[in-house]
């Protein structure tokens, strides 16, 4: 009996220290990257090319979804609103949520299912095949030539999305309320731009949808790096970078949206 | 093939920029807010904003001439001091009155300029001496009531 109870407390001890050194070794690795990513920007092939990767392909999903976003939005808005004869609104409604939220949460996790998995396959792949071994063999360093160029070509790509995805949104926003409903297109427009601030709104989604680069690409590529090199293993971390990345995203939205809209 | 990623990176960049551009010019108001270059600063005193804000819009006629740019305490004389910056090319002469006013029935706040006739124009820096307060719907009302109570007791 007390051989259990002592087991379960081992247990949970070495969950808890298993957390830690994990936050501790991805802290580390983030930092590595940081201080070897001159490689990047000196060879910026490499970059392009996973910008191309990251971004380009994950363009069609992005788009695809920021229309429906927006038309949705739109649909929504405009069946709440035009009860209280506001119906003009809901540009504003639209353009607020998008640019405010939706845009870079919602790309951003379209972006950790579409790319940050990706990533993660492509290195835990690289790893259980030990080409990241034969790199290190040959004098070439892992870090700088495999993860820098993914890393940073993740976060260049990642605000471009978020902001064609609101872009798209609004444009999805003003062909479901504009052309389809007859909301007045001048009154849609200029109650939009007289609400949208460009520093309080826009800056501000900018820079969430940045962190959200950030935290989606490193979360991916640590979780790939560190995928035990089996079958199971690979699978094991893809699966965990998007649960991760979700998270992540999710609470430094929080976390963003408190400092950035305390309505002051 | 190098080409062609290059190519696509390149539309790529270029859509994200345009992006960012439609949402800073036709979604927001980056065309609208003037640079602070061309703008001067008016202070007016308050007894009550009321529900002002920074960046709200102080017009003239309806047309938006400035915006609000800060709004302090003053422990001197216990009032609100409002600082706006206004468009430099709208001048207005110094014995203009300052008002604040509500859009709509529950609408925003903002500061309502009514130009006066002097030939002297407001300079930078300079305070304004006529403003009315925010009406204060609670304060209003009591004072209806209050008339009300004054009739009904003298009719008697």
């Amino acid at each position: 009996m007390s051989e259990r109870v002592l087991n379960g407390l081992r247990g949970i001890g070495q969950a808890v220290v298993n957390g830690i050194w994990r936050l501790g070794y991805a802290s580390g690795f983030f930092l590595m990257i940081l201080m070897r990513s001159g490689v990047s920007f000196r060879r910026p092939p490499l970059t392009i090319k996973e910008i191309y990767t990251a971004g380009v392909l994950s363009l069609i999903i992005i788009v695809v979804s920021g229309l429906f976003v927006g038309m949705v939005l739109a649909l929504q808005g405009y069946e709440t609103l035009q009860k209280y004869g506001s119906s003009e609104a809901v540009g504003t409604l639209v353009a607020l949520s998008l640019v405010r939220e939706l845009g870079p949460v919602v790309a951003a996790l379209l972006f950790a299912s579409r790319a940050g998995s990706a990533m993660t396959a492509e290195i835990g792949l690289m790893k259980a095949t030990e080409q990241i071994s034969a790199m290190e063999m040959m004098a070439v360093d892992p870090i700088a030539r495999v993860i820098g160029p993914r890393f940073w070509g993740g976060v260049i790509s990642m605000p471009l999305l978020a902001a064609i995805f609101s872009a798209v949104g609004v444009f999805g926003g003003y062909l479901i309320a504009v052309v389809l409903i007859g909301v007045d297109a001048g009154a849609f427009w200029s109650q939009m731009q007289s609400a949208v601030d460009f520093e309080k709104d826009i800056v501000n989604g900018f820079i969430k949808s940045v962190v959200f680069g950030v935290a989606v690409t490193a979360i991916a590529l640590f979780e790939g790096y560190d995928a035990p090199p089996t079958a199971e293993g690979v699978s094991g971390a893809t699966t965990r970078t998007v649960v991760t990345s979700s998270l992540a995203i999710l609470g430094l939205d929080f976390v963003l949206t408190a400092f950035m809209f305390r309505g002051v | 093939m190098e080409r062609t990623i290059h190519l696509w990176v390149g539309i790529f960049v270029c859509a994200g920029l345009v992006a960012v551009f439609i949402l800073a010019l036709k979604v927001g108001n980056a065309s609208a807010t003037f640079s602070q270059g061309d703008a001067y600063t008016v202070k007016a005193d308050f007894d009550n904003i009321g529900g002002l804000k920074v960046r709200a819009p102080v017009k003239s006629a309806g047309v938006v001439v400035g915006r609000v740019d800060s709004i302090d305490f003053e422990t001197q004389r216990y009032v609100a001091r409002v600082v706006m910056k206004i468009d430099k090319r709208y001048q207005f002469p110094k014995d203009t009155s300052v008002s604040i006013l509500t859009a709509g029935l529950l609408g925003e706040q903002y500061v309502g300029l009514e130009a006066g006739g002097d030939s002297a124009m407001l300079k930078d820096g300079d305070a304004v001496k006529l403003t009315q307060s925010a009406v204060v719907l609670e304060k209003l009302i009591g004072q209806f009531l209050y008339s009300k109570a004054a009739e009904g007791g003298s009719s008697k």
